[in-house]
């Protein structure tokens, strides 16, 4: 009988079962032989091999004192700056290299003689010992139940259901406390997602130069990250705004661009797009000139500047946001308005 | 003035006198009886966990000496340290400080290389245990509970590795936190405010490395040391399984003991890992932070990969399809949060696996007798389609390196991987279940007709055999020790008062699983003695 309703007949017999008896046993051809005797090694019976072996396991432990020594020595002599040439590993750390290699040393040395002494000169000799079942006998195992039917029944805690149940109650509300000390670990969502740090007016300013950018600064095949006026490094939160504002500018020729939209919120085909990938946020950094395709070097989203930056390859699911611009008075390249969508990776409230 | 058991202690060596002292107080020969002799058997499979318990113990040294120096601060600053590249760059201190362990700290980069490559090591070995474990059957009772602690330290080795190397905040680090964010928000509801409480606000914000570092040195390890101690106690409460062969049987273990072997091979092990692992730092730089500068939300290199043991996750986020719905003004991001799913799904499956095989035999005893993964030939065949997938997913997760070093397309890598993930499983399991077959196959034909010879005889009538000695009785035993389950059947349908019942759909399913294990052709039935009788006192025809 078990739990699954099944008999103990399909469960292959266990083996005392099957090899009781001395008769059997005579017709058993795959009887266990026992234990094999003893084999002798070589240091067992030749004093001058045991004794090698002592000598290789001293002269290991001595290895590792002079390694150590090696390594101090090292440590002391060479500057941490100092650059090698090591053949074949090239151009290395003089010090890393010295202390890695006199540690490693001293350290192997110790466990490589430890082993060769428990493998040559320690007795070698197998034991057997019993195994006993994990579960404890009946006995003991009633003994145990009555203990604690016994400790139960003493605290009331079945009869008395008032304290009981207060009890659970009390216990399942003290952790509350702990879970409302968590609350201020973050601000709320609110609409931080959706809003980013262009506004109407701001100029585009090209990363590299940190220079305002003119349409003519822009040519065809090239491609430029910008991020808005006024947004500096010194800022407190400029990685979090640049997390979000980050853009980047290519010009297609208009007639190239087969998105409409696409083309109105274009300044002459300069479009400008958000840098973070709409997949889990990597900054896409990979353009293709002729095709006016863009990869994210993260996880390969690819998608198509002349076409709206829709998804044309990869697990990004939908399209990158587009920046309308245009250009301001003075002839700079300046935003007309905040992206009309959030950027980056989706979440569920985005819609 | 003295007493006579003055006397008689003043006689003992001192160690033994510490010894009767601490007894008086802990009782340490009582606890020390059944250990220090206690017998541990041998085989080279069973040093896979203790690769892992070594290289945990040397990342928690070389760890506590990284916090001498590690700043886990997300302030600014601009870097005047000895790295000239990297002279007057504006980055957080956590960055700032990992530059000055590796080049202003002596000795700092070696133990920051060490740290790092046990920390793969000790996954791999990990992963590697837990595989020797699964092959072998030694998950089942009394070990289920084991399997569990090892199953939950492989996890939270996964999140104390990312936890980890999310630290530096270089432009990789940083990177790898971003997906993590992007995927937090994917989660439907909640996404937002776990990113927003995560991050103390929006990304990246300044708390994230803060946090990830009581997390990384505190939390985590705190959980995992008391399991890695819990999981060494049982191995010594349960004594170690052991293979079949001669005199060793479920009730009995035959090995060397703790004291002296054990100690001396076991403890000298723990050096010779550590010394290889200081070898490898020595010569083999590993996450040379230096390279790409500090972590901008806004900058990103190529190939960016994560440590190899989150490869698997990073596969299921690249090859899904960016599925996205939009209803009642919501956004289900199934393409990234099916992914995120998966990714512990994957690991459930191999972590409920032995609760599973318990129900499928039915089999209530203790197993301490190991079983060769060919005579359990579709657990085999489930672990190496296990392997497989997570290995298909690894692929996945470095697709763009499998382009650019194999000039390969890699759209092609990942339409490889997406069907991959389904088929290879699937193919994996029916190859390693006929293989196990097969060398079933070939040990039933060893026990019967004994060992190939190489040596060939010709007879007087001119053909040509080849001899076959028979195996000695060692080798016919260990062949033949192992026991075969029947399948389970679908007990009456009629009680013994004639009261019809219906067989139940999980009973159906049982023993239709117990058929697929055990049924006729899913294992080769062993050589019974009467076949064996027959063919030796036959004239040795084959």
């Amino acid at each position: 009988m078990s739990d699954n309703g099944i008999s103990h007949e399909n469960l292959p017999s266990s083996e005392q079962e099957s090899a009781h008896g001395e008769v059997e046993r005579a017709h058993d051809p795959f009887v266990d032989p026992g234990m094999p005797a003893h084999r002798p090694r070589i240091q067992d019976i030749d004093e001058r091999a045991a004794k090698r072996s002592e000598r290789t396991v001293a002269g290991l432990f001595t290895l590792s004192m002079l390694a150590t020594i090696g390594f101090i020595a090292c440590f002391v002599a060479f500057p941490v700056d100092k650059i090698v040439y090591v053949w074949p590993f090239g151009h290395v750390s003089a010090l890393n290299f010295s202390l890695g290699l006199t540690l490693g040393v001293a350290l192997f040395a110790v466990g490589a003689g430890a082993v060769h002494w428990a493998r040559t000169l320690m007795s070698d000799v197998e034991i057997i010992q019993e195994r006993h079942p994990i579960e404890a006998t009946p006995e003991v195992a009633a003994q145990a139940k009555r203990d604690f039917l016994q400790g139960a029944a003493e605290s009331g805690f079945g009869r008395r259901k008032l304290i009981r149940n207060t009890m659970f109650g009390a216990l399942a509300l003290v952790p509350l406390s702990g879970v409302v000390l968590l609350r201020d670990l973050g601000p709320l969502p609110e609409d931080k997602l959706r809003k980013t740090f262009w506004k109407k007016g701001l100029m585009l300013i090209n990363q590299n130069t940190n220079e305002p950018l003119r349409p003519e600064d822009v040519t065809v095949g090239s491609l430029t990250f910008a991020q808005p006026e006024g947004l500096d490094e010194h800022n407190e939160n400029f990685n979090n705004e640049i997390a979000k504002a980050a853009l980047m500018i290519v010009r297609i020729q208009p007639a190239d661009i087969k998105d409409k939209r696409e083309l109105e919120w274009s300044h002459e085909g300069i479009v400008a797009y958000s840098k973070i990938c709409t997949h889990v946020g990597c900054p896409i950094s990979l353009y293709e000139q002729q095709t006016h395709h863009v990869l994210c070097p993260c996880h390969q989203s690819t998608f198509d500047l002349s076409d709206g930056a829709r998804v044309i390859f990869g697990p990004a699911g939908h399209a990158l946001p587009q920046l309308r611009i245009g250009v301001n008075g003075e002839g700079y390249l300046e935003a007309l308005g905040d992206f009309d969508e959030p950027v980056g990776p989706s979440f569920w409230e985005r819609g | 003035m003295s007493t006579a058991s003055d006397e008689k202690s003043r006689q003992a060596p001192a160690g033994e006198r510490v010894a009767d002292w601490a007894d008086g107080r802990l009782g340490i020969y009582g606890a020390a009886k059944g250990m220090v002799r206690k017998v541990f058997p041998d085989h080279w499979s069973f040093m896979l966990g203790e690769i892992a318990l070594w290289s945990f113990v040397v990342i928690i040294l070389t760890g506590v000496y990284l916090t001498l120096f590690f700043h886990p601060s997300m302030n600014e600053v601009v870097y005047d340290g000895s790295y000239v590249p990297m002279q007057g760059v504006r980055m957080t201190e956590a960055y700032a400080s990992t530059l000055d362990i590796s080049f202003d700290v002596r000795g700092g980069l070696l133990i920051r290389q060490i740290h790092h490559w046990a920390a793969l090591i000790f996954v791999a070995a990990m992963l590697v245990h837990m595989m020797r474990v699964f092959f072998t059957g030694a998950f089942r009772k009394p070990r289920e509970i084991n399997w569990v602690f090892g199953f939950l330290l492989f996890v939270l080795a996964l999140f104390t590795g990312l936890t980890g190397y999310s630290l530096p905040d270089d432009l990789l680090s940083g990177t790898g936190v971003r997906f993590a964010q992007g995927a937090i928000l994917s989660t439907p509801i909640v996404g937002t405010y776990i990113s927003m409480f995560l991050f103390g606000g929006e990304f990246p914000g300044h708390d994230i490395v803060a946090r990830f570092y009581s997390i990384h040195i505190l939390l985590l390890p705190g959980i995992m040391l008391g399991l890695v101690v819990a999981h060494l106690i049982l191995v010594f409460y349960h004594k170690h399984t052991q293979f079949a062969g001669p005199g060793k049987t479920n009730n009995n273990v035959i090995g060397a003991p703790f004291m002296p072997i054990y100690m001396a091979k076991a403890g000298g092990f723990f050096f010779l890992i550590f010394g290889v692992i200081a070898i490898i730092s020595a010569i083999a730089t590993i996450n040379p932070v230096w390279a790409i500068g500090p972590y901008r939300p806004d900058q990103v290199s190529t190939g960016a990969q994560p440590d190899w043991y989150l490869g698997f996750s990073e596969g299921l986020i690249r090859v899904m399809p960016g599925w996205e719905i939009n209803v009642w003004g919501h956004t289900f991001v199934l393409g990234v949060f099916i992914p995120l799913m998966i990714f512990p799904m994957v690991l459930v499956v191999l972590a409920v696996y032995p609760f599973i095989e318990s129900w499928v035999t039915g089999d209530k005893r203790e197993h301490h007798i190991l079983d060769r993964p060919r005579n359990a030939p579709t657990r085999t065949g489930i672990g190496v389609a296990w392997l497989t997938w997570y290995f298909v997913m690894l692929v996945g997760g470095g697709n763009d390196i499998w382009a650019t070093h194999f000039h390969l397309s890699i759209n092609t890598i990942t339409w490889f991987v997406r069907i991959a993930f389904f088929v290879a499983p699937v193919v994996a399991f029916v190859v390693t279940k006929r293989i196990c077959l097969g060398l079933q196959r070939r040990d039933a034909e060893k026990v019967l007709h004994g060992r190939e010879s190489g040596i060939i005889k010709r007879l007087p009538h001119g053909e040509f055999i080849e001899v076959h000695e028979p195996l000695d009785q060692s080798a016919l035993h260990t062949l033949t020790a192992h026991e075969q389950y029947k399948p389970a059947e679908i007990g009456p349908t009629v009680d013994e008062n004639g009261v019809e019942r219906k067989a139940s759909p999980t009973e159906k399913l049982r023993v239709k699983l117990s058929k697929g294990y055990y049924g006729e052709g899913n294992q080769i039935p062993k050589p019974t003695a009467e076949e064996y009788n027959e063919i030796t006192s036959g004239h040795g025809h084959h």
